[in-house]
């Protein structure tokens, strides 16, 4: 076996899996919190990639420092992200907070249309170019045909995320707020926690980490038009599912898992059913742990 | 009563204008910024900022309106619904149900003599998912089973047409009933490796099925031609007889309006079975209906198998209406179409699902007029529908026992209590 392939996958698998743990972290924080599946979470996703694309090209033309650039763009973004992500709560799952679980969720896949027409209406079905912002790293130099400078930043990038994160959930007294809601959100409500706040401030952390996921691999690929939400978002809800949703580690480790199946899949056997490659090992996994890898089982009562 | 006025009182008002104000900064940079990446220009489209101030001003102030006013409904009060009081209605009037069906059979039948062949053909299509939501309804409505990969299953019926007919020229009515066999060999196939899975992950499971058979199709072109399909499938043929396309489109019509009174029948009769309440039961409460003594496992697999028979039909009508199919017509959004129609309708109820489809399959092709934003429009139409309406359109009455107590009960406990 050649070892030089197989890291060169190996990294491909991780960087893959960073971001759809960036994604993946939107979906299973909402649904341990209101048990909904953000249908339109991927669209959340496009539309950072997309304002971070219009942003960074309309400074571009004016000839500042790239990184500068990028951090405004990013920044941007996530506020951005943040903000639709936040408004689309307001009108969408709000009023149906409380009734039937399938109501809620047709509402999402309206909204996911909705966003997704939206900006297609409002810019261009085409594919637009990312503007090159990232400089090569020199240290990167003497293993570049495995990691380029973009999966380095995505890779470095993810784990700072997943730190302050975890640190946000351990140790803050917002994050234990969260906790609490996600364990029983009545109960709660009535020990003085402000669902209402609580469930706002999942949707912004999602939000923003799912648009920062979205400026990376869109500087990473190079390119990006309306649609791409649709299929990222399918492949982070899976590894949420694999990993046990709900749960934020489980989001995390079912993330690289995916990444790294689809990598070696690809990679060793054909390119052409990558995605069935995600599909087949969900399903396997789920028949042998029908709550995920990290999912606590279910407590099944009357 | 609440009043519409008062939201044109100041306080209101800046309230509206706050969340205009909002809004003209959420969109800002998707609606007013265009850049041009060939050129390296940017446009500035202040129109549209202006555009979206007043336009979510407007809707801000009508939709926290209606808000308030549904909100002001209280559900547990008992005053009766209009749907609630067509049904008294009809109740209380006997003679009206023999006339209405009259009535609307000699619509359908005339339907389409009196309509072009586009409104036929439409109409078909509509039929079809009629068919589809009523199947898909077994398993989400009846059975409560979230099924995200109901198109697989269609696939499955349209691609046994188009692939017997190629390579052994069978006809349609030697291949509607294959068809129909074989998605429901598949339902079953499913069903086995998911009966221990629950709410979300079995979503996610059909969700991921769908989508390998959907990917197997497109790639392995040496079973179904890949991505480019296969065209010339005969339209279902009547006796050998040749028709013109005005002629098939119709007779494809009428076979369809078979199948719908079929599938009608066929579900109505289940729903009132041992095995349909078995179902609801299963839906209510798993646990409590297992230790009731019903099979789970069973419920199960006849409620995947039974929605999947009648996918694999349509399917194969679906292939013989449209004589050209490619994977492209089995997407997620299909099998997440199917469960809008279920939904909208009303999830669990017949009627509710066939004015679910009609709204669902006619609106976008009488949004046509609005051409490019008609796919926008129909997205907001799902959210608000379900804001303002989340039980669907016509929500599923359940038989209920009244006990009315006779004079003989209620002298008899009268007496006991004297």
């Amino acid at each position: 076996m050649d070892l030089h392939y197989f890291f060169e996958l190996f990294v491909g698998g991780l960087t893959r899996g960073s971001i759809y743990a960036l994604i993946a972290l939107g979906y299973t924080m909402v649904y341990g919190i209101i048990q909904l599946i953000n249908f339109a979470h991927g669209e959340i996703y496009m539309i950072g990639a997309f304002t971070a694309l219009i942003i960074a090209s309309a400074l571009s033309f004016t000839g500042m420092n790239p990184v500068i650039i990028f951090l405004i763009a990013t920044i941007l973004a996530i506020f951005f992200s943040s903000a639709y992500g936040v408004t689309m709560e307001k009108i969408a799952y709000k009023p149906l907070r409380g009734s039937q679980r399938l109501s809620a969720l047709i509402s999402a896949i309206g909204m996911s249309m909705f966003l997704q027409n939206y900006v297609l209406l409002a810019q261009t079905s085409d594919f637009l170019p990312f503007p090159n912002l990232v400089p090569n790293f020199k240290f990167l130099k003497p293993i570049e045909n495995i990691i380029s400078s973009t999966s380095f930043l995505i890779l470095v990038s993810t784990a700072v995320v997943m730190i302050l994160l975890t640190y946000l959930i351990k140790f803050t007294k917002t994050g234990k707020a969260m906790r609490a809601t996600s364990q029983d959100a009545k109960m709660a409500q009535l020990l003085g926690i402000n669902i209402s706040r609580i469930i706002s401030i999942t949707f912004i952390i999602g939000s923003a980490t799912a648009a920062l996921g979205g400026v990376l691999i869109s500087t990473h690929i190079g390119q990006l038009n309306f649609y791409i939400g649709y299929i990222a978002g399918i492949k982070a809800f899976v590894a949420a599912v694999l990993g046990g949703i709900g749960s934020i580690p489980g989001a995390v480790l079912g993330s690289f898992v995916l990444g790294w199946t689809e990598s070696f899949g690809t990679g060793y056997i054909s390119s052409d059913y990558e995605d069935v490659f995600a599909f087949l090992f969900l399903i396997i996994i789920l028949i042998f742990r029908p709550s995920g890898i990290l999912g606590r089982p279910e407590n099944k009562k009357v | 009563m609440l009043d519409i006025l008062k939201y044109f009182k100041p306080k209101e008002l800046k309230k509206s204008l706050l969340i205009s104000l909002w809004f003209m900064i959420l969109t800002f940079p998707i609606m007013v910024i265009k850049v041009n990446t060939i050129e390296n220009t940017v446009l500035w489209r202040w129109g549209s900022l202006v555009g979206m101030g007043i336009g979510s001003f407007i809707m801000a102030t009508l939709w926290r309106y209606l808000l308030e006013r549904k909100n002001m409904q209280n559900p547990l009060s008992n005053k009766k619904t209009l749907q609630m009081k067509v049904i008294d209605w009809a109740n209380a009037n006997p003679k009206v149900k023999p006339v209405l069906l009259i009535a609307i059979s000699l619509f359908i039948v005339s339907f389409p003599f009196i309509t072009s062949m586009y409104q036929t053909s439409i109409m078909t299509t509509a039929l079809m998912y009629i068919v589809l939501g009523l199947g898909l309804n077994i398993v989400v409505g009846l059975g409560g089973l979230l099924h995200l990969g109901y198109a697989a299953f269609y696939a499955v019926g349209a691609y046994t047409y188009a692939l017997l007919n190629y390579h052994f020229g069978l006809s349609f009515w030697i291949c509607l009933p294959i068809g129909a066999g074989l998605a429901t060999i598949m339902g079953i196939l499913l069903a086995i490796p998911v009966l221990r899975l629950r709410g979300d992950y079995l979503a996610i499971v059909t969700l991921g099925f769908g989508e390998v058979i959907r990917i197997v199709l497109e790639n392995w072109n040496a079973l179904s031609f890949g991505p480019s399909g296969i065209a010339n499938i005969p339209r279902p043929g009547f006796f050998g007889m040749h028709m013109k396309l005005q002629t098939a489109t119709i007779y494809i019509y009428f076979i369809m309006i078979a199948m719908v009174v079929f599938t009608i029948f066929v579900v109505r009769r289940l729903e009132n079975s041992r095995m349909g309440r078995a179902w609801i039961a299963m839906r209510e409460d798993e646990i409590a209906s297992e230790s009731m003594g019903i099979d789970i496992t069973k419920s199960k697999i006849t409620t995947f198998a039974i929605g999947a028979f009648f996918a694999g039909m349509v399917g194969v009508i679906f292939a013989a209406k449209t004589t050209f199919i490619n994977p492209a017509s089995f997407t997620l959004w299909e099998s997440l179409m199917i469960l809008c129609v279920v939904v909208i309708g009303g999830t669990g109820s017949i009627v509710g699902v066939i004015v679910g489809a009609f709204i669902l399959i006619l609106l976008p092709e009488y949004l046509r007029a609005f051409s490019e934003y008609r796919m926008l429009l129909f997205g907001a139409l799902l959210v608000i529908m379900m804001v303002f309406r989340p039980g669907g359109i016509i929500s599923n009455i359940r038989k209920k026992y009244k006990f009315e107590p006779t004079k003989e009960s209620s002298n008899a406990s009268q007496k006991g209590a004297e």
